[in-house]
Parts: C-alpha cells; structure tokens; sequence
C-alpha cells in the first residue's frame, strides 16, 4: 500500500465499477432483449417493467444502456490494449537510448502518427475495411500509441539516471534484463495512471465515431449511436438523448478521476509536492 | 533562433511529405477500381481499360503518388473519378467554414478558460475554486457532440431562441451567419474551455510559487500587480502548448459537431466522400486536415521558443 486513499480514486473508482458491474451483468441478464424491436412499445414513456422508456424502435433504453456499457469497455479495452503493446515498449527503447538513432526515429515517427487523430484514422480505415468496432478499436488504438511513447519514454529516462539502474549496469546486466527487470516495474503506475486516462479518450472517440456512424454496428447496442439516433427525436422524446449522453459523460468522469486519483495514491512524492503547494 | 526555425521547418515539411505518402497507401488499398466502380457491372473490358487511362489509374502506384502529391503542392487536388469535378475548388470552399468554426470555438475556449483558470488558481483555498475545478473536471467528461446537442435542447427546443442546424454564409446575411454559429461555437469551446481552465490554474498556480513573483511583490507591486505583469506571461508558456494540441482537437471535433448542426464544412464534405466512395476528395480533405495538425504543432513549437527566453 503506497498512499492514502482519496477522494478522486473513490469517486472514480464507483463510477468505473458503475459501468463494469453493468456491463458484465448484461451478459447473463437485461430486464428485455435490448435489439428486440416491436412497433407496439415505440417510444413508450417509462415506467411498468420498462425502467428508463423505449426507443423509437420499441427497444428498452435501460437494457441498451447496460449492453452498451460492454461495447464501451470493450473498445476501451482492446484500444488501450494496442496503444499500451505498441507504445510502452517503443518508449521504454526511445528513453534508454535518448541519444541514438533509433530514439530519433521512434519519437519521429510517433510525432508523424500524433498528427493522424483516431477519428481520421477510423474514417479512413471505415472507408478501406468498412466501418465498424474492430477498425474503431484499431484506430483508437494507434492514434493513443504516441501517448503511451512520450509518458513511457520521460519516465524511462528519469529511472535510468537512479543508482539501481547504475548498480545493475556495473553488475553487467544486459539492456533488455534491465529493461524489464528494473524500467518497466519503476514506471509501471505511470503506465496505469496513462491508461486510465487514455480510457477515458477511448470512450470519447469510440462514441464520437458511434454517432458519425463509423463505430459500432447496428444492432450491437453503442452509447454513440443512441445518442445519434435521438437527435431527430429531440424535440418530442428529449429522454432518449439524456441517458446514453449522461452514461458517456459519467464513464469518462469516472476515468478521469480514477486516473488523478491513481497518480496521487501512487505517487506520493506528487502529493507531498502538492500538499506543499 | 533562425537554425531552429530552419531545422523546424525541415522537419514539418518532411513530416508532410511522409503524411501524403501514408494517406496515398492507405487509400490505394481501397477494394475495388475506380473506373469499374464509376461504369458499373455490366461495362466492357474495353470500356473499362479506356476509363483507367483517362483517370491515369492504369500507371505504377508510384507514378500516380508524385502525380497526385505534385498536384498537392501547387494546389492542385485532381478531378473526382465520382463526380467529374475538380477536389480543390469543393476544399477550399469549405475550408473557410471550419475554420471559422473552430477558431470561434478557440475564442469561446479563451474567454472562459484564462479568466477562471487565473481566478481558480488565485482563490484555490478557497471554495469558489474548488467549484471551478470541479465544473471543469465535469465538462471535460462531455463530448463536443453532446454538448451540442445539450445546447439545441436548451436554446432551440426550450427556448427556441437559435436555429438546431443549419449554415447561412456570412455574405447572404451577417446576423443570421452569427445565429448559426453560436451553438457550434458553443459547443466547441464550452469543452475545450473545461479543459483549458485545468491547464490555465495549474499554470498560474506554478508561476505563483516563483521567487520572481514574491521580488516583484517586495518591491511594492499589489498581489494583482505582479501577477499581471510578471506571472501571467510566464504562465502563457504551457498554456500556449496545450493550446496548440487543442487547436487540432477542434480541429477533429468539428468534424462531428458539423454533423451534428448540418453545416457544410470539411467534416460534412470527408464523411460524403465516404459515403460516396469519392477516393480523391477523402484522401484531400484527409491530407488537408493532417496537414493543418502539423503546421499547427509546427507554429505551437515556434511560438513557445519565442516566448520562452531560455530555449533560444
């Protein structure tokens, strides 16, 4: 146990566990079929069974909410996933050699993929492979690769001037041994604090994309989608666009928190410099 | 400072370079061929062969780069296989429009952000501040699109006050271009300021701290006065980096809130390309987006070694 527990990793921590208790419930239960259409339920106010109304369609909002929180941390996952593959390692390699030639190009190349935002990516992706939540989670996850790099890469280099990693070259341990052995573990919660954070973009992009129509499929149930497809009804049926836009915005809060959160219980010289500040 | 800028430069124009090669091989792997596409099932070979030339997709992948990033550099963005008519006319069109968009949402950004930023960050004892950071770490939690929508239920449902879409240009009638703006400005900057109010406090919050800023207030100046002169500047440092990235953030966000409001920008104009299959114009408006990221991060570096003494 490193620090103490805050405000923020609470606050944080209910909301994601909100999201995750939802989305893997929905797997064994929703209260209706969430792709169920039936014209008899269409836009039906809520209340008897239906918790939270239906949909134009007739599908119950609240069951789409709860499947909707597994298409979320699903693409949160997988993209997060990529970008921590992918970039943690490329920064760890840039921070140990910062002046060769291979940290030059891989901080290049990180700043040519920095100028290609997820959602082009995924535009351009949709276009070529045809849109959907694979090329969604693909393109969330290299445009968060360069991310990864640069916070893994300013961590590498301040571990690698500490006496441990002094001691563990004059002991003649090998580049990789130290990297693993001795970087990785030392940086590790900033990596933790990175994904939390970059979860939280991860949700933003996968329900920007949603509502554009280049995330996730009908009739898979998508916070971003619901949201597109209440737009028309805004001016009769302003429900079917509070909810889905409350779970997006309350899940990003969630990561967010959690990941200041994290930085402060992890990190305790940052909060003795705060508690100073 | 002139080798730096020399060198900067080098790089941006490398960096696009190499950018209108990733997009063209992203775009060259595109299932199908334009000109079977444009003729349909039942076309001749010939017919079809015939087409290829006239389009110049029958040379080596090579050939037709440089053609079209040749192209590119004199303004030139190629002719649409879909529709027949020039790409670069219909960007330029609408570049104008996103760019006012997102410049506004900047401005709206601004207003909000450096003011309470600074106040949150003078009063961070004190309650108000806390409840400004907390506003702030709520609106960062709301995407672009929501808050769009958000806004249109307020001040065009409820208080039916401003239009829910639509564009009027600024040349057919100045007032009604300004109604169709405010939302989407709104909707941009309202978040982007939630974020930058963050980087604003903790900025003022830094410069407070300096021994330069307890010298000028020894030295006689107010609290107020040193601040003004002396920490704000410094404080200007991270803010003007922070805004850069969020410049290109807008940048992307406009695209959706365009969807969102009907208006015609290069958002509205990428996402009919795909709809479209109009290979050109999405690899256009692809490499101007990408291109506008760059020099933005190329303008965002040079202001920051101007502004910060010590880099020079």
């Amino acid at each position: 146990m490193r620090g103490r527990l805050n405000a923020g990793l609470l606050v944080g921590g209910a909301l994601v566990g909100i999201v995750v208790l939802a989305a893997l419930a929905s797997f064994f239960w929703t209260p209706h079929d969430p792709t169920f259409v039936d014209a008899a339920r269409k836009l039906r106010e809520p209340g008897g069974g239906y918790l939270l109304g239906a949909d134009k369609y007739g599908r119950d909002t609240f069951s789409q909410l709860m499947v909707g929180a597994r298409t979320t941390l699903y693409v949160g996952i997988v993209a997060v996933g990529i970008a921590a593959v992918i970039g943690a390692p490329l920064g760890v390699i840039a921070g140990m050699t910062p002046r060769g030639w291979l940290s030059e190009l891989i901080m290049r190349v990180n700043d040519l993929v920095f100028a290609f935002p997820a959602l082009l990516l995924a535009v351009m992706l949709g276009a070529v492979y045809g849109a959907g939540t694979l090329t969604a989670m693909i393109a969330i996850g290299v445009a968060t690769v360069p991310a990864f790099a640069r916070v893994a890469r300013a961590a590498t280099l301040q571990v690698m001037v500490t006496d441990y990693i002094l001691a563990a070259r004059a002991a003649g341990r090998r580049r990789p041994a130290i990297a693993v052995r001795h970087v990785l573990p030392n940086i590790s919660s900033v990596l933790i604090v990175q994904a939390s954070v970059s979860f939280a973009i991860a949700i933003l992009a996968e329900a920007a994309l949603s509502f554009l129509g280049f995330g996730t499929r009908p009739p898979t149930p998508s916070w971003g989608r619901m949201l597109q497809e209440s737009q028309e009804l805004l001016f009769s049926t302003p429900r079917l666009a509070l909810w889905p836009g409350l779970a997006i915005a309350l899940a990003v809060l969630g990561f967010n928190l959690l990941g200041d959160g994290l930085r402060d219980f992890l990190d305790p010289k940052l909060r003795r410099i705060r508690a100073e500040g | 400072m002139t080798l730096y800028l020399v060198k900067r430069l080098a790089v941006l124009l490398a960096s696009i370079a190499v950018a209108g090669v990733v997009v063209f091989a992203f775009m060259a792997l595109l299932p199908g061929d334009p000109a079977e596409i444009a003729l349909g099932v039942n076309a001749t070979p010939d017919a079809v062969a015939q087409l290829r030339r006239q389009f110049g997709t029958d040379r080596p992948a090579v050939v037709q780069f440089f053609d079209w990033f040749g192209g590119l550099v004199q303004g030139d963005f190629g002719t649409s296989y879909v529709t027949s008519s020039p790409v670069g006319p219909q960007i330029s069109d609408r570049l104008g429009v996103t760019a006012v968009l997102v410049l506004g949402g900047m401005v709206v950004a601004l207003v909000i952000a450096v003011p309470l930023g600074t106040f949150a960050a003078v009063h961070h004892r004190n309650p108000l501040g806390a409840v400004i950071s907390a506003v702030s770490q709520a609106g960062i939690a709301v995407p672009a699109f929501l808050a769009g929508i958000l806004l249109v239920f307020v001040f065009a449902v409820q208080a039916q006050a401003l239009p829910s879409g639509g564009y009027v240009p600024f040349a057919e009638s100045p007032g009604e271009w300004l109604r169709s703006l405010l939302l989407p400005w709104l909707s941009l900057g309202l978040v982007q300021g939630a974020v930058l109010t963050r980087y604003v406090r903790s900025a003022v919050l830094d410069v407070m701290r300096e021994d330069y800023l307890r010298t000028a207030r020894a030295k006689g100046r107010g609290s107020t006065g040193a601040l003004w002169r002396h920490g704000l500047p410094n404080a200007a440092i991270p803010v003007v980096t922070v805004l850069g990235l969020q410049l290109a953030t807008l940048l992307v966000g406009a695209v959706v809130v365009e969807r969102v409001f009907v208006i015609p920008g290069l958002g509205d104009l990428l996402l009919n390309g795909v709809a479209g299959r109009d290979l050109l114009l999405v690899q256009g408006v692809v490499m101007v987006l990408v291109a506008a990221v760059l020099l933005i991060n190329f303008v965002v570096d040079v202001t920051y070694h101007l502004l910060d003494p010590r880099l020079r």
